[in-house]
């Protein structure tokens, strides 16, 4: 997986670059974000705009991170693509995550501005 | 003697694949850009490749227990849809049944979703083990 970083004070941003998170990558991003998130701060954004395609073990692999960073830290999501949307949706995982509609807002939402 | 082809264009697509993620992946490729999928909206080839990719992904894991293994996948375009045909020659399904597919009710569950949505976004799912076969059909409904 190909994950790019960039850090603000109280947000860690985290880039997918690959157009998919699946079956055949899901294990490596997991492990990859729990590297990438030792030393975050409170937020972590992780921003799906360039993924295209999401199936349920991406999905899971998510939701483990999410759990791998609380209590103190929380997962967020920007930039839903429409597949990765709608598996969010079926599955009623959209209900659990902040999801911000692109990586610009999610920022600006920590900030208030 | 092309009439036949012009009246049904790319009707059928065949494909078989090993039972891995990596060729899962790769099937999916080819399965996007198949004929059968050409006749489909953007939003049901979404559904019809997510649909896939857990039906495929669930044999690699569970019917061949990530062992090695063929998946043959055959689809057609029908008015209904998109009817998918499924077979391989790993594991029977556990009650000879596939799983009835509700959502996982824990907290944050990390799996689980599989057959959920195989079974929210087909119609007219059949299962049956036959010559030691596992075959799977169902319809992408437009």
């Amino acid at each position: 997986m190909q994950l790019q970083t960039q850090t603000r004070p109280k947000v860690l941003s985290v880039l997918v670059l690959n157009d998919r998170i699946d079956a055949a990558s899901a294990i490596q991003f997991k492990e990859q974000m729990r590297d990438l998130t030792q030393s975050a701060g409170p937020r972590v954004v992780l921003d799906l705009a360039r993924v295209q395609f999401l199936d349920s073990s991406g999905l899971g692999a998510i939701v483990a991170v999410r759990k791998l960073l609380a209590p103190d830290r929380v997962l967020e999501l920007s930039g839903l693509t429409p597949t990765v949307e709608k598996v969010f949706r079926l599955t009623r995982m959209d209900s659990i995550f902040t999801i911000h509609p692109s990586h610009a807002v999610a920022i600006a939402y920590g900030t208030g501005g | 003697m092309a009439l036949a082809a012009d009246i049904f264009p790319d009707t059928t697509f065949r494909l078989t694949l090993a039972a891995d993620p990596v060729a899962v992946r790769a099937g999916l490729a080819r399965i996007v850009a198949s004929g059968p999928f050409a006749a489909l909206s953007a939003d049901h080839r979404a559904t019809a490749e997510i649909v896939l990719a857990e039906a495929l992904n669930n044999i690699a894991e569970h019917a061949y227990s990530g062992g090695p293994g063929d998946i043959l996948i055959q689809l057609a375009a029908i008015p209904a849809g998109l009817e998918c045909r499924i077979a391989d020659r790993g594991r029977e399904m556990p009650g000879g049944s596939p799983p009835v597919g509700v959502l996982p009710q824990e907290d944050l569950p990390e799996g689980g979703f599989g057959w959920y949505l195989i079974r929210s976004l087909t119609q007219g799912l059949t299962y049956q083990r036959k010559d030691g076969q596992n075959r799977l059909q169902f319809v992408i409904p437009v």
